[in-house]
């Protein structure tokens, strides 16, 4: 599955300053892994121990991963993955 | 000057004062810093006494370099001792209520608003937003109309409509977002990326959150610079629940006032508990929920402070507790027929869950107890709609008495 996958612009600096990457894999899991192997230093920022990390949230199309199987949820073809700061709100 | 930066509550790498909230090694929240060490309590404690009757009276507790002058400014509502509602409680312990409907837009976000509007001044933004379940809404337009900044409000598409209309008034934009208050949240951090605004409880979240601390210092001057013996809150976000703590801790670190920190209990609804959950499983993560309540202004599923009240409550030997829908109805009815304030529904669920406490014998003989009442009754009317009584009669004494069964006087 080929997906975009959106980067919060804090992390940017991380990608070259691309907001937007594309990415391939059948899982959440996989499609972050795919973007890691790229860019390594985003693996630290937002994951720990293997874990999405207690302040990341991810987003699959609009939705919490946390409310599907994390980082088992499957994705489309041409769905969006979205990183963002969970400490928002209130 | 105190302010020192911003410092992630996490690992602790440090930032400059500007518009960030959350640490980009670890996600973290950011969270303002002060140099406190050449506060002297007794000057302190002067300065404060000849300030304003307002918020900015605690100046050097607040993010903000000098102060402008603010137009709208909120605190110093009432803290009155509910001795009738004790009473019908059956407890022996003093019961406070600190009203905080009693501020300009009628909610406790007034207080943290104006802290985040006057920061977004400083920093020179022009317009001002929020992610917001109605009270900060209505603060947003507001203090934004009192200060000529444009504003953008995002709410759910379904909130109360006493909230929206008391929003719109002030000449905001008004954004109705089709999903709960998380997907408005979601939205709003997407926004605040690529906007050159200030959401208030976004990108200036860490100076928006110090104004919660407000809460605190009033009641411990309100008590003769006393500490309450517990403390019972709402919990949403968490953000006011872990503030309110701060805002004792940093008092008793600069010697303003002295004892221990209060027991802090916190008060969810049964319909959206994510925190409650979590302290009930001793869990150090809140796993999201998907709100369903009346009381909309608690609905987030997803709250950012959630880990952090569950500690508060943790340390403190206090707890968070969750009450229903039917629950907070009567804790609105109890706290009006006692006390003569009539709250809305986050109200009433911290009135259950004060019931609660004092049902489970854990308030003790003599202990202050402080009641947070962060918002306004007439913003949710609905919520007694069915359980409203009138009597209707002709417009003549007989009538009258044929109703209410009294013999007429001849």
């Amino acid at each position: 599955m080929a997906v975009t996958v959106k980067i919060p612009s804090q992390l940017r600096a991380a990608t070259g300053g691309k907001a937007e990457l594309a990415a391939e894999g059948a899982t959440v899991g996989e499609v972050l892994d795919a973007v890691f192997a790229g860019h390594a230093d985003l693996k630290e920022r937002i994951t720990e121990d293997g874990e999405i990390r207690r302040f990341v949230n991810v987003y699959v199309g609009g939705e919490d991963i946390r409310f599907g199987e994390g980082l088992d949820t499957g994705v489309e073809d041409g769905a969006e993955v979205t990183i963002l700061p969970a400490v928002a709100g209130g | 000057m105190s302010i020192s930066n911003l410092r992630c509550k996490e690992c602790s790498a440090e930032y400059e004062l500007d518009a960030s909230f959350y640490c980009t090694s670890c996600f973290g929240p950011l969270e303002v810093r002060y140099d406190h060490s050449d506060l002297k309590p007794d000057e302190t404690r002067r300065r404060i006494q000849a300030g304003t009757q307002g918020i900015w009276r605690y100046s050097d507790f607040l993010p903000i370099d000098g102060r402008a002058g603010d137009p709208l400014e909120p605190g110093m509502t009432p803290l009155i001792r509910a001795d009738r509602l004790a009473e019908r409680l059956g407890t022996e312990a003093e019961i406070y209520i600190k009203n905080d409907a009693a501020n300009p837009t009628h909610s406790f976000k007034d207080r943290v608003v104006a802290v985040a509007i006057a920061k977004a001044k400083e920093l020179g933004f022009e317009t001002v937003a929020c992610a917001s379940t109605g009270n900060l809404a209505n603060a947003v337009a507001a203090h934004a109309a009192a200060s000529g900044l444009d504003s953008y409000v995002f709410v759910p598409a379904d909130l109360e409509e006493q909230k929206l209309l008391a929003t719109d008034i002030y000449g905001t934009n008004l954004v109705g977002v089709k999903g709960n208050y998380d997907d408005v949240n979601r939205l709003c951090t997407q926004l605040a990326d690529e906007k050159p605004w200030a959401f208030v409880n976004v990108n200036l979240r860490p100076y928006y959150a110090e104004g919660s601390k407000t809460l605190a210092y009033e009641t411990v001057e309100q008590l003769g610079w006393h500490l309450p013996d517990r403390v019972v809150s709402p919990i949403a976000s968490g953000s006011l629940f872990t503030k309110i703590a701060r805002g004792f801790e940093e008092w008793l670190e600069v010697g303003l006032v002295s004892g221990d920190l209060p027991v802090f209990n916190g008060a969810q609804a049964e319909g959206c508990s994510p925190v409650a959950t979590a302290f009930a499983e001793g869990s150090k993560v809140c796993r999201p929920q998907r709100p369903d309540t009346i009381a909309k202004s608690l609905a987030i599923g997803d709250p950012a402070d959630g880990p952090y009240a569950v500690a508060q409550a943790q340390q403190t030997g206090g707890g968070i507790d969750a009450v229903s829908d039917d629950e907070i109805r009567a804790g609105i009815r109890l706290l009006a027929e006692t006390t003569g304030i009539f709250t809305e529904t986050a109200g009433g669920v911290t009135v259950g869950v004060l019931e609660k406490l004092a049902r489970r014998g854990e308030l003790a003989a003599g202990e202050k107890v402080v009641v947070y009442i962060t918002g306004e009754g007439l913003k949710t009317l609905d919520a007694n709609r069915d359980n409203f009584a009138l009597t209707e009669i002709d417009p003549d004494p007989a009538s009258f008495e044929s109703e209410f069964g009294l013999e007429v006087a001849v």
